[in-house]
This record gives structure tokens, sequence and C-alpha cells, in this order.
């Protein structure tokens, strides 16, 4: 059992308020923040950089080469710091979506996710902050350490904390496994092999990726769904977003200026939070007929995670049309075909082939929207099993401890890959279990010795 | 009783046991003026249950013991009839030596050492009371009435204190092996205010080799290759002529004696009071325990050349003894087996361990030390262990010197007693490696490279043997350099050694560290298919192969050894009042102001201390100083 010894951790934390402002930053702190910072930026080396500079590049995911966003980067090297450790500072753009997302990045990359006023202890424990000020310091810990346990626990309250129970016994019955094999060789207990561990393993990290996967999706309950509405001029853009954005569904009505001026609307469609992406030129195109429009749909689409595409079903397919359909095929989307009051030339079977669903509608005259609102609700669930018992996991302390463990494991099988002997792979392994005891809050150093002795008879 | 005032001492270990042992010499060897007083001069360093020595985590701890220039490795190396390298197939963290003793012998050429040691008194006596002035041991009274003086005490009693023998219905105030239980000390160390438990041991019957039937058992013998305990025996002594092991089962007829008649076994009766060891059931709790399993394993161990006994291993049991003759009959081989001894159980009084310091002495007392059984732990290496420390501090305390601890990433010793003092104990301890937590590090095989040096910081370490080492040390420096220096290169015979170890061939040159690294490639295939030799005999080698050969996991785990050094740097002020810190949790208040944290990091071992409270003792808690919150 490794101690944890945390205190030496580089950390890392969103430090603004979250959908506030316009710039968002991302701050780290302790040794390893410049690394860190380095192996997900784009730009001049941070590693060289003289303290206390302000960097101009991109955060880039590493693992996949995807840009993430445009940044500036301040490198301040301790000790004049407010930690008096290594500082760095990510500012970003500012969008809940990509703030997150650089936050996730850091701590896939090496950082761990800052505990409550964690920040701030470092500063008083390194002689930053005066001393009378401990009182005050050590209020605020206390206060912030046990909101943000009530909060966690209430986030695994649903099945996180059963499934990731699940994968830690998993794995601690094939460590106690091994330990009785070293402990114990003469008996005659099942050797625990590296096939064996190795497919535990892979067991274990497919489980995890699924709860990462759905770490998305509580991203996105979080964040709402952003979907885009598009189509060609005067196809029912607009009354579809009016429909959407009627009094009752509306999250958002009026944010900084007029309605038709926001760039987003958020509503709620039958419990699915969406965040309607560039409304105002929803209507600018509706009402101007110029090709700035596609240019702008197709931008939309591109931020989009659902694609609501309008089609005229009282006319043949156009050009446009199929580049539409082209352009967004591979996006999850529902194809509504509009103004069915005036006549049906284009019908679900005609668009069979583009493999979506297909809502026959009349917007003016509200016809089968309850179909539509049903659909989106069924897409949204559609990657979860079973919509009612979802396991989502809605924090990114958790999605980044599931990173890691997942890293532990990769470590684990590449290990064995390697032939290396159980016992010394079983650092990881171990490493991957205690992770995961963080996510729930169960690391306790006698809970293997407790499995061993319950699972396994031995002794003179 | 009328006292008399006799010889004045540094330092008095009570108890000869291998705690009390391991003591005494070292603070003999130490140059302090030493009393050994035992109950009985016929059970110095006895082995009251199994006739060994060793095995994983203990067989480390043996190694340690020697490194730092104690007996037990010297010891068994001279008495034992059977060596065996366990865990060979697996990795290097994990193997261990295995010694079976000749038990009597044992003893004997322990107590001859004790005898022919300068500085040191061996005398059969019992200790009644401590002498407790202000606070501080300065000495004991035996019930003959001598009063001993010393500067510091050590306490070892192992299942002497207020022991009490179980044999079914039977029971009776004993210590170990049927000899005289120690009862006074224990109620002088309540009136002291120490808190006492019980725990509970047992050990199974001894029958006469004669009546075994071998035949129907398969036999474990000694392995060919040389090995031994001591850093400083050599290979060509040893034991050609070794003494194998049998192992047998039970079977369901056992199983059946046994669950017929639990009523009359006072583990189950409720007459037996005292916490037994999960790890090292009595065959009734397993039966009961493991209802599922059919057959349990048995290991029939010789107790010696000289004599006939063989110790039932892994049958250790309370009941009567007729039920434990139908028992022991059911066993396959034991059909017509005589029983020379009965199995018995017996419950004995700890001290628990919370009430200690790292460096073995007392919160309360200063000045007296505990080792050993009395601790709360299980086995004769546990035992030993911690008496060497306990030894090793009494002997610098008498001296006036800083006391002298070992960490956990240095020694499972350090990892055995930091488990103590921190966490206390529910059930008699025993070392695990999944205990220590940088197991990779703590092997037996370097365990002089880990420890000899302090051994001869300590004055326990000869001049000769130092030097030795040093050049040990130094030619695996040598040889790691010469491995990045040496070029292996994709000759024929190479790439066919690799082919026939199923080994991907070389393409190109490499290092001869990259190509040790592969795993199934030794130090010998290097050399032979180098032509370079390499300095030093094959135990310089081994450390040069598992250092090269397992380098990453090695360095992951001196990065988390460098972290638990640094919080172990925060020291917490001895007289810190965790009354005057606002905000800590009450269970954490509680568990600090009883356990006394003397670092940060031990402050993090403690469980039912959560995140916050650690957070705020840190903040508290400056790097030694701390910060007035209140006035």
């Amino acid at each position: 059992m490794v101690q944890r010894l945390t205190e030496f951790d580089t950390i890392a934390a969103i430090s603004t308020p979250i959908g506030e402002g316009g710039i968002s930053i991302v701050r780290m702190s302790g040794e390893e923040a410049v690394t860190i910072a380095n192996r997900v930026f784009k730009g001049k080396n941070l590693e060289q950089v003289p303290t206390h500079t302000i960097n101009y590049g991109h955060v880039v995911d590493p693992a996949s080469g995807q840009v993430i966003d445009e940044v500036m980067v301040s490198v301040m090297r301790a000790p004049k710091t407010f930690t008096k450790e290594d500082v760095v500072e990510i500012n970003c753009h500012g969008g809940i979506v990509v703030t997150n997302d650089i936050l996730r990045l850091l701590l896939a990359n090496g950082a761990r996710m800052a505990d409550p006023g964690e920040f701030t202890k470092r500063a008083f424990v390194n002689g930053r902050i005066d001393l009378t000020q401990a009182e005050s310091v050590m209020d605020i810990i206390r206060a912030k350490t046990d909101k943000a346990r009530a909060v966690a626990v209430r986030q695994l309250a649903g099945g996180l904390l059963e499934e990731i129970r699940a994968i830690r016994q998993q794995i601690l019955d094939v460590l106690a496994n091994v330990e009785v094999n070293i402990d114990y060789p003469e008996y005659d207990e099942e050797q625990v092999t590296a096939e064996k561990m190795r497919a535990c393993s892979e067991k274990a990290t497919a489980e995890i990726d699924r709860l990462l996967q759905t770490a998305q999706e509580g991203q996105i309950l979080r964040n709402g769904l952003a979907t885009a509405i598009v189509g060609r001029p005067n196809v029912g853009k607009s009354s579809l977003l009016n429909y959407l954005t009627q009094s009752d569904k509306a999250i958002v009505t009026d944010v900084a200026g007029t309605t038709r001026d926001t760039l987003e609307e958020y509503v709620s469609v039958r419990g699915v939070p969406l965040k309607l992406i560039d409304t105002a030129g929803i209507h600018h195109t509706e009402d101007t007929v110029e090709k700035i429009g596609v240019e702008r749909s197709k931008q939309a689409i591109g931020q989009a995670d659902l694609v609501l595409l309008l089609l005229d079903a009282s006319q043949e397919l156009t050009a446009e049309d199929q580049r539409l359909l082209d352009y967004t095929k591979d996006k999850k989307r529902i194809i509504v075909l509009n103004k069915t009051d005036l006549g049906v030339k284009l019908d679900a079977d005609q668009l069979e082939s583009s493999q979506s669903p297909v809502i026959a509608t009349s917007i003016l005259q509200k016809a089968h929207l309850d179909e539509l609102e049903d659909l989106i609700k069924q897409l949204f669930f559609s990657g979860i099993e079973n919509s009612n018992d979802q396991v989502l996991v809605t924090n990114q302390r958790q999605a980044g401890l599931l990173e890691q463990a997942k890293r532990q494991l990769a470590d684990v099988v590449s290990g064995l890959e390697a032939g290396m002997p159980v016992d010394l792979v079983q650092i990881d392994f171990t490493g991957a279990w205690e992770t995961l005891g963080e996510i729930t809050g169960e690391s306790s150093p006698d809970e293997l010795i407790n499995d061993l002795f319950s699972q396994f008879c031995l002794g003179k | 009783m009328k006292t008399y005032v006799t010889n004045e001492y540094d330092v008095i270990v009570v108890g000869a046991g291998h705690a009390g042992s391991e003591a005494a010499l070292a603070s003999a060897r130490m140059g302090q003026k030493t009393l050994l007083l035992t109950i009985g001069l016929d059970m110095v360093a006895f082995m009251p249950c199994n006739p060994s020595v060793g095995g994983p985590a203990k067989g480390t701890v043996v190694r340690e013991i020697d490194a730092l220039g104690g007996e037990m490795g010297k010891n068994i190396d001279k008495t034992y009839i059977q060596m065996r390298m366990l865990n060979t197939g697996k990795g290097p963290a994990v193997r261990a030596l295995r010694a079976q003793a000749d038990k009597w012998d044992y003893h004997e050429e322990m107590k001859r050492t004790i005898e022919n040691t300068p500085n040191l008194t061996l005398r059969q006596a019992i200790v009644d009371e401590l002498i407790v002035e202000d606070g501080i041991c300065k000495g004991v009274v035996t019930n003959t009435g001598a009063r001993y003086q010393a500067k510091s005490v050590v306490l070892t009693t192992g299942t002497a204190a207020r022991g009490r023998i179980f044999i079914g219905e039977l029971n009776y105030s004993s210590g170990p092996n049927n000899t005289i239980p120690a009862v006074k000390l224990s109620e002088n160390l309540e009136k002291l205010g120490f808190k006492l438990r019980r725990f509970k041991t047992g050990t199974p019957p001894r029958v006469n080799k004669n009546t075994i039937d071998y035949s129907k058992t398969e036999e474990e013998p000694g392995d060919k290759e040389p090995r031994h305990f001591s850093f400083t025996s050599k290979d060509a002594d040893y034991l050609s002529d070794q003494t194998s092991c049998y192992m047998t089962y039970t079977n369901p007829r056992t199983h059946k004696i046994i669950n017929e008649n639990l009523d009359r076994s006072p583990m189950y009766s409720g007459d037996i009071v005292g916490v037994g060891p999960r790890y090292c059931p009595s065959i009734e709790t397993k039966v009961v325990r493991f209802a599922d399993k059919d057959r349990h394993q048995i290991f029939l161990e010789p107790e010696g050349r000289k004599t006939e006994e063989i110790y039932v291993g892994d049958f250790s049991t309370s009941m009567p003894e007729e039920v434990q003759l139908q028992m022991l009959h059911s066993v396959a081989g034991l059909e017509k087996a005589e029983m020379m001894r009965p199995g018995y159980a017996i419950e004995y009084d700890v001290i628990d361990p919370w009430q200690l310091t790292h460096t073995l002495e007392t919160k309360k007392v200063k000045h007296l030390f505990t080792a050993g059984q009395m601790n709360g732990t299980s086995g004769y290496e546990e035992a030993a262990g911690q008496g060497l420390i306990a030894g090793i501090n009494a002997a610098l305390s008498a001296q006036g010197k800083p006391g002298f601890v070992l960490g956990r990433d240095e020694a499972y010793i350090g990892v055995l007693i930091d488990d103590l003092v921190t966490k206390g104990t529910n059930e008699p301890y025993r070392l695990l490696t999944s205990r220590a937590e940088y197991r990779l590090l703590l092997r037996h095989d370097n365990a002089d490279l880990r420890l000899t040096e302090k051994g001869y910081q300590l004055g326990l370490i000869s001049e000769d043997r130092y030097q030795r080492f040093l050049e040990k040390k130094a030619e695996i420096k040598a040889d790691l350099a010469e491995l990045k220096d040496v070029t292996v290169h994709p000759t024929i015979a190479v790439n066919e050694f690799l082919a026939g170890i199923g080994e991907a061939a070389l393409n190109g040159g490499v290092k001869g560290d990259a190509f040790l690294r592969r795993p199934k490639v030794t130090v010998a295939d290097f050399e032979r298919l180098t032509g370079h030799k390499l300095a030093g005999d094959r135990y310089v080698k081994e450390q040069v192969e598992i250092n090269v050969k397992y380098a990453g996991y090695i360095k992951k785990q001196e990065i988390q050894v460098d972290r638990l050094r640094r919080q172990e740097a925060k020291k917490i002020p001895v007289d810190i009042d965790y009354d005057q810190i606002d905000g800590l949790a009450t269970e954490a208040r509680e568990k600090f102001k009883q356990i006394r944290p003397e670092t940060m990091a031990q402050a993090e071992r403690i469980s039912g201390v959560n995140p916050a409270d650690l957070a705020i003792l840190s903040v508290y808690v400056q790097n030694g100083k701390y910060s007035k919150v209140k006035d």
C-alpha cells in the first residue's frame, strides 16, 4: 500500500468562475507544472522560457494531435509565486467545454485535480501567507473539503460508486491472490499467471473506458448538447428555433443584449439540455438569402454534438440540400422534413440512405413536434444502455482519476508483455486499484490483507 | 520480600527469547554493560512453535538483522538442517530463504554466543517489578529480591506475561512450553498506567517420527544451490546432508471429527477471550471458516537431528487430547502416529503498541523499551528484528545519544515497527510482503547494501566485514559502468542464442545494459557472448542483473520513496497540543493525541484521519515551528 503523499503532486484547477467572463484561467502549481504544460502546448518550449513571461500558442492534445484552443500561457517559476512553487496559468477563451477540456488534458498528462483550498493551503504551508491568517485558512479548508466531499458523495450516489467498486473488487481479488502466492508459496492455491492478470487489466480498462464515455455525456448533461439547426434559406429554421425557445423550454432568454444577438441559447427538451449554436446566424440567414449563410452553417456544424437538418418536404431535394446531407453525414443528426402542409414531394423513404432518423412535420401547424422531441431524447441517451440507470461521471476529478487508472493498467499490460514477473507488474496494478479507491474514497491499507484472509485459508 | 541491592548495569534486558537475545547482544556489542535475565536458562532463543526460520518477508528480516550486525542469521546458518529458496519462479523482490532449524542446536548455539560475549551477563530470574522514578525507568526487581539498577531497560516477555495454556477443557497458568509464567510484571505495568490486552496463539501436536508412514506423504527436500542467511557465511560451508520435510493432507473424516467436537474447543466454548491471528488459524478455525474445502495441507517438520519429534505444521489445535489423537489418526501417513506432546493454545498479555515510539521506547516511561511478541507481533523473526532495534536504542539511550529508527523505505523492520506504533494491531501481527509498499527496494538480496553502513556506524559491524562490504559495493558500481560501456554486436552467435530463448534478434549493436534488460538474458550469457568478464562473485552479479533488469520499476519506487522522505522530514513538535488546534474532527484529534505522530508522513498513515484534518495539521505545524492560533 503506497502512501499517497499528495503533498508533492502538481495540482491543477480552473481558477475562474465557470461560464462567467470571456477568459478562463486554468492554473497549475507544483514541480511538474511547467513540464506538464509543455506536454500539451504548441508554441515556444515552455521549459526554456524565462520566468514570469506570457507565451502565445495552442493547447494540443498530444494523444490525438487535436487543437483544443488558442491560449496565452503564463510561466512563473518558484519562489516568487502565489504558492512559492512553479505556477503555470493557461488563459483560454472561456467556454465551459474548452476550459474543461484543457483541465482534463492536464490531468491526463500528470497533474492532479486540486483539492478545495489546496492552492491556498500550499501558499500558507510554503510561508507565502502570513501566519495570522492561519485560522481562517483552516476554516476554509474545513468548510470547502467537507462541502466538496458531500457533493462528491452525492454524485457518486448513482451507479458510479457501485461500478467502480466492482472494478476495484475484481482487481483486489487478483491482488490478494498474487499476495497469497508470494507469502504462502508452499500452499496449493491457484497461481496468478501473467494471462490472468492481463485479462483482469483489460477487462477493467474496458469498463473504465465505458465510464469515461459517460464522462463525456456527463459534460453534456451539465453544459448542454451543442445543437446546430441547419438548412437552406426559408426552410423553417427560424420557426423551429422559435418553437424550441418558447418560454416553457427556454433556459436562458436574454443574456447580454437582445435575444436575436446571442450566439447561444439554452433550452431543455424532454429533460435534455440543448445548447443551440449560432442562433443569431439562424435568423440572419433566414432573412437574407446569401452565400455567407452556408459558410456560417458549416462552422456551426463543426461545433455541434447534434445537427437538426431541415429539408423542405414540399420540394424535391436540391443540390444545396445534398451538400448539407453530405456535410453532416458523420454527425449525430435528425432530418426534419418541414412544410408537409404544403404537399409532399420528398419523403422519408427517399432519405433512407442517410441512415438518420427522419421526422416529417409542419412546424407552422405544430404537427409531429412531439415525435421530434422524443427523438432528440432517444438520440441523446442512445449511447447509454439503460437511460434510467445511467452512470454519469460528471466530475473532472473523477474523470482524471479514471484516466490515471487506465494508464496504470496500460503499464501493467506492457510490463507483462515485456516479460516482467507478475509480482513486479503488480506495482502498477496496485496503483490502479488505489487510484480507483480515491474516487470512491475507500483506500484503507488493511483492505488487501482483509481480502486475503477472507478468501484464502492459510497458516500453520 | 526483602530486597537487596546488587550490581549496576547500563542496560537490562528482561527475557531471552528471540527478541531478548538480539537486544542483549546488540547492547553488549555497543559497549554497554548488559544484564540478560530469563525465567529459564534452558529456554534461551527457544522455538516453542515451528522449527523454522525465514520465509517471505520474514526471511528478509533475518537478512536485515544480519546486515545490521545482529545474530539470528549467523545462528541459523550454524544450526539449520534444511535450506530452501522460495518463490524462485517469481520476481527478485519476493524471493525468500527459509531454513528448517534444529531447534535444540539453535537454542544451545545462541546461548553459547551470549555466554561468550564480553559485557554481557546471562542470569536466571523472574522480574516482578520495574524501578520507575519521575517517569524514568531505572532498573528492575526480581522475585528473589534482587534490585538491579540500570540506565535503560528492555522488556521482552513473549507469551510468558500472565500466560495461560488451553487444551480442551483443561487450562492452567503457564508460559510457553509449560514454563513458569510472569504474572507480577503485568500487574506492575498496569499500575504504571500501561494499557495491556490479551492475545492468543497456538501450536500443533508433535508426533514420533518412527510412527509415521512416509509412503503416504510427499517429500520436500532442501535446495542443492548454496544459500545462507548471513552475508558472512560461505558457500563452501553449505550443508550437503539435509533433512527433508513431508507433506500430507487432512480429509473429510478429519473435518467431521473436528466439527463433532467443536463444543469442546476452548476457541468455540468461549473460554478463550484473547484475539488470535487470522493468518495462523487453528485447524478447527480453518475447518469452520472454509467449510467448502475438503482438505488442508499439513507439513511434517523435524524438530532436530537428535530427536524423533516431528512438528505437525498447519495443525495447530486446542482440542482436548483425546480429540487431537483422533484427528491425527485420521490423516494419511499418521494413522498410527504416536503423539508426544499435545497441541495447545496460549493466551498472554501484550502492550498496545501505540504506547511506543519508533525507537520502541514507551511514551509513558522513559528509558523503558519493549520488543517482540509483547508488542503484539507473532513470529521469531519479527521478535528478533524488534529486539535488535530495542537493544540498539537502549544502548544509545544509556549513553545519552539520539535514537536509531529505520524507515519504511529502508527495511521490513522499519515497516513492522511503523505499522505497530502508528496503527496498533488488533491481532498478533505478522509481516507480509504486501505490508511493504516499497518491496522491490526491500529485497532479501540487498539487505547489506541497505543496512550494513548503518550497522557499522552503530559499532555492530567489524572493520574487516565493513571493508569487504565496501569492496562489494565498488564491484557492483564498476560492473554497472562496464555494462553501459560494452557493446553487444549482432553476431550469429548472439542472434542464435536469442532465437533459442525466444527473444527477437538484434539488428544493430546495443549496450550491455540494454542487452541484459531482456527478461531471459543473464549476466553469464553476456559474459559468454562478449568475452567480457564482470568483476565480483555471484552475489555481485546478482545485484548487477537485478539493477539492470528491473531499472524501470526500481526507479518508480525510488520516486515514491523520495516523496516519502520529504514528508518524513516534516517533523511535528513533540509538545504539540492537539486541543489547541481548531477545526480538527474529533476522531482525528483523539487519534493524534493517542499516537502522537512524529512526522507529517506518519500522521497521514493513521487510519480514520481524513485529508482535511491533515491539511489543518500541516498548516498548524509549519515545518517544525507552529503557529500560535490562540494566545
